[in-house]
This record gives C-alpha cells, structure tokens and sequence, in this order.
C-alpha cells in the first residue's frame, strides 16, 4: 500500500483518536501530520515497509511526537493537553484509532452551533480527509470561503468549549440530522469525486462504515437506518455504473447481474424495518425510492414517482425537484417533465442542464439538446462525467442518438 | 468554563405591565434558583431600560460622556447571566431554560478570562 492511500485511509481515524488524547483538534491534525512526515521518510528507506497497521503505527507517533512538542512549549493550552496525555495511561503497546472517536468528532464537527457549512466542511477535512479544493467543489463554493470557514470553525469549537463526546440520547432528535447530512456528502464525494476517477471507493466506503457505526449505537433512529439503507442501495449499483473502459452506464443500461446482491439485501431488509417503524423521514424515502430500483428487472418508476412525490413535501429543494423530473418522464413523457425542468434555477449545477439536454433530445429538439449537453459540460468537473455528456452531445450530432 | 448569557429585548415598545413583570421575574428567580442549586451560577442581573445609560469615553486625555446606550437600536440589553459549566452542551442547555423564562432569544459566549 502506497503512503497516499494510507493516508486517507487512516488520517480522519487518527485525527479522531489524537484529538481525545490531546483534547484539541488544531494539536491533533498537527501531531496526526508530524508523524506521517515521520512515516513518509521512515517508509521509504530501503528494506522498510508501511507496517500492517499504519493506523496504530501514526497513533502512537503521533501522540509520542505530541508529549515531546507540548514539553518544549509552555502555552495554558500546552500545559493542558500534556496533563491530558500523560493522563492516559502508559500503553507497553501500540494502540489503533478507536471507532467511537470517530462518532465523537463527528458529532463535535456537527455541532449546531456551527453554520451548516462549517459542519459539511470540517467533518469533511477532518474525517474524511479530503482536501479544501475537494470540499470547495461539493459545495459549490470558492475554496477560500471553505478554508476560511474550517479555520473559524477550529476556533469556535475550542473557544466556546464545543465538547468532544457524543450527546446525550435527550438532545439526539436535534443533534443527529446535520451528521446525516455529513455522512451523505461524503458518501457521494466518494460516488461522484469531484475532480480525478469517478469512483473514491475509499471515501464511499468510509461514509458507509461511519454510518453503519451509527446505526449500532442508534438502532432506534429510522432516519439513522434510512441513510445506511440509502448508501448500501446506491453502493450496491457501482459495479454496473461503469464500463471496463470507465464510462459511466445509466440505470436502465446497467448489467443488474452486477449489482451486489448481499448489499441489496441488506438494503432492502433496512427499508423494511424501516416502514415497520412508520416514521417517514427525507432518507428513508429516498432508500425507498433505491429499494424499488433494485427490486426486479426494471424500475417501476410509477413507484418512484409518488415516493418523490412524498419526498417533495417533506423538502421541497430544487435537486428533489429535478429527480422527480426524471421519473416523471418515464411516467408521463419527456414534455411535461422539460416543462418541470425549466422552472428550476440550480446555478453551476451541471445535473440540470444534462437533465434538459436528456429530455430535449427524447422530444427530437436535436439543436437545443447540443446547446443543452454543451453547457452541463462547461459545468462538470469530473472527467468520466464530462467524457459521458461529451460522447451524448457527439452522438446526437452525428444523428445516432437512441429515439 | 465561563460563559456569559445575555438577553436582549426590544425596549422601544410598551412597558410591560406590572402583572406582565411580576410573571417574567418569577420565571427567571426559578432559573436563578435551580442555577445556585447545581452551584453554576456565578452572577446575574437585570438592567434598567437604556435611556438611564451614559457612554463615557476618554479621547487623547479630553473625556466626554454622553447620554443613551453605545447604538440607538431597537434591540438593547436588558439583563445576563454569568455561568461556570463544563461546556458549551451545557451552557446551551442553561440559554434554553433563560430563553423560555424570558421569552427572548439568549446569547452565549464563553469569557476569554476572568479578572
């Protein structure tokens, strides 16, 4: 394994644990950082290699390379975490990042006295490792705005004491919807990376362990259930979605022998449990909307339409609105979702444009449909989505677009 | 931790009435009480209305001191708390008790030190 995976592999892991033992994020993600520059130099010296648990290897670095910085320095915040250090008792043996730190930070990151954004992007830097580019562009924002909003972040959270624990089941109900949000975004930064391959596998997998690690220690949340419904559902189509040669393939071209039938499952036995509970919430409608996806050969897509339906009242945002077009063009035709499409305003949200550009070539409107496909790729950041949208646009302008 | 909780109120409108007043002050000397109990409270007060404030201000060695509040706005305050609680999960916790015996929003912002 290559030092760049092992980092995001383990970064968010270690900053986790790290910030536990040193009760500050800033010291954690320093410390987390001295010791893969440690590792980087160490591992590439001949006859060395990435030991088998890197993760314990940067934690105990980690924290070791910590004491001895926090001992030269002599800051009240210093003092305070090298008594927190050396608290924790000596360990003879090298200790892995703990998963329940992992939950920790993510509920410190998605704290409610942060702005929405803050959280998306700190949980994102910090958990999921991404870089301020990536974030900036899954957000839609300038990378100033995401670094700068991290770095106040940081801040608010040691000044005004944001603590480091998971909350208490009482303040659950109001805690938890901005960390389903999170996990969300990180699972479809891993779905659709915004710059590179399409598929962050690791990113993908990561949101799914992170919220199946929620699902144990919150059996009784359907909107914990229908967000882990909902990853496994989408993850379960990756193999279909590309081609060997790493195109994407839609839905209805997709080879469904290639699904994983063992994550469908899981999926749809979530679903289940799910509308037992009979407390619709916005995720477990759209892993409903999943379920029926990958239930039987085709879609029922009347089906699909009356959960968006559903999904439209409890949030009506445009991107809802936009997937409910898809499905109402299969139930009622191309011209009256196109009519539905051209009310919508999704500034630099490349979907809205490819969706258009779909529905105007369905009806026959070749030249719009050009201009259309033209346009969601001057949008698209991703290359394996740009290449898709360019060989849509190159094959109705040769006249061999499918009726 | 140290936090302040201040509560501002629109003061431009009608007085509240005695009843109104007596309800209000009740609610909050519960909060106050159930504070001192759990021995997080450190001090709190309610202001007089800001028409009885003086600014004063001291500029290369002239000092003048002028009549009303900092701004002229609608919102101005009207009373706070100062806590010691473990965190801000508690300190926010303790806002939501002021801001329902108030019926007005509550800022929390935690000390950078103490005198």
């Amino acid at each position: 394994m290559d030092l760049t995976s092992v980092y995001r592999a383990e970064y968010g892991r270690c900053v986790a644990t790290l910030t536990r033992l040193l009760g500050d994020i800033g010291l954690a993600e320093e410390a987390v950082q001295d010791a893969f520059a440690v590792a980087m130099e160490k591992w590439a010296q001949p006859g060395e290699e990435v030991p088998r648990n890197p993760g314990a290897w940067i934690v105990t670095t980690a924290r070791n390379r910590a004491l001895d910085r926090l001992r030269r320095e002599s800051t009240r915040e210093a003092r305070h975490a090298q008594a927190l250090l050396l608290h924790q008792p000596e360990e003879t043996e090298e200790v892995g990042p703990v998963r329940d730190d992992q939950l920790r930070l993510i509920f410190t990151c998605c704290h409610p006295a942060l702005s929405p954004l803050a959280q998306t992007a700190l949980t994102l830097r910090l958990l999921g490792g991404l870089e301020v580019p990536e974030i900036a562009r899954a957000y839609l924002a300038p990378e100033a705005t995401i670094s700068q909003r991290i770095v106040r972040a940081k801040k608010k959270i040691r000044d005004a004491g944001i603590p480091y624990r998971v909350p208490a089941e009482a303040e659950l109900p109001r805690r938890l919807p901005p960390v389903l949000t999170v996990l969300y975004l990180i699972f479809n930064e891993g779905y659709t990376a915004t710059t590179g391959p399409l598929l962050r596998t690791d990113l993908s997998a990561e949101a799914v362990r992170l919220a199946r690690a929620l699902a144990d220690l919150m059996p009784d949340e359907p909107e914990v259930l229908g967000l882990l419904a909902l990853l496994l559902l989408t993850e379960a189509r990756r193999p279909a979605r590309t081609a060997p040669s790493g195109e994407i393939v839609t839905l209805a071209e997709q080879d469904r022998t290639l699904w994983d039938r063992e994550l469908i499952a899981e999926g749809h036995e979530l679903v289940r449990r799910c509308l037992r509970r009979d407390r619709p919430g916005p995720y477990q409608i759209q892993a409903a909307i999943n379920a029926v996806h990958t239930d039987g050969p085709a879609s029922d897509w009347t089906q699909v339409l009356a959960l968006y339906d559903q999904l439209m009242v409890l949030t009506p945002t445009p991107i809802v609105a936009l997937n409910r077009a898809v499905a109402v063009a299969e139930v009622h035709g191309p011209a009256v979702a196109l009519a539905a499409v051209e009310e919508l305003d999704i500034p630099g949200y490349h979907l809205l444009p490819a969706t258009r550009a779909d529905l105007l070539a369905r009806l026959g409107r070749t030249d719009e449909a050009v201009a259309a496909y033209t346009e969601a790729i001057t949008l698209a950041t991703n290359d394996t989505e740009r290449t898709f949208l360019e060989t849509r646009r190159a094959d109705l302008a040769s006249g061999r677009c499918r009726s | 931790m140290h936090y302040l909780m201040s509560v501002e109120l629109d003061q431009s409108g009608p007085r509240p009435t005695e009843a109104e007043q007596e309800r209000n002050f009740a609610r909050v000397g519960a909060v106050n009480d159930e504070m001192k109990a759990q021995g997080i409270w450190v001090f709190a007060g309610g202001l007089l209305p800001y028409d009885s404030a003086t600014v004063v201000r001291v500029q290369d060695g002239t000092t003048t001191m002028t009549d009303g509040p900092f701004a002229e706005t609608k919102e101005q305050l009207a009373g706070f708390w100062v806590i010691e609680v473990e965190d801000l999960d508690a300190a926010l916790g303790w806002a939501e008790k002021c801001a329902e015996a108030c019926e007005a929003p509550i800022e929390v912002r935690p000390f950078d030190g103490l005198a």
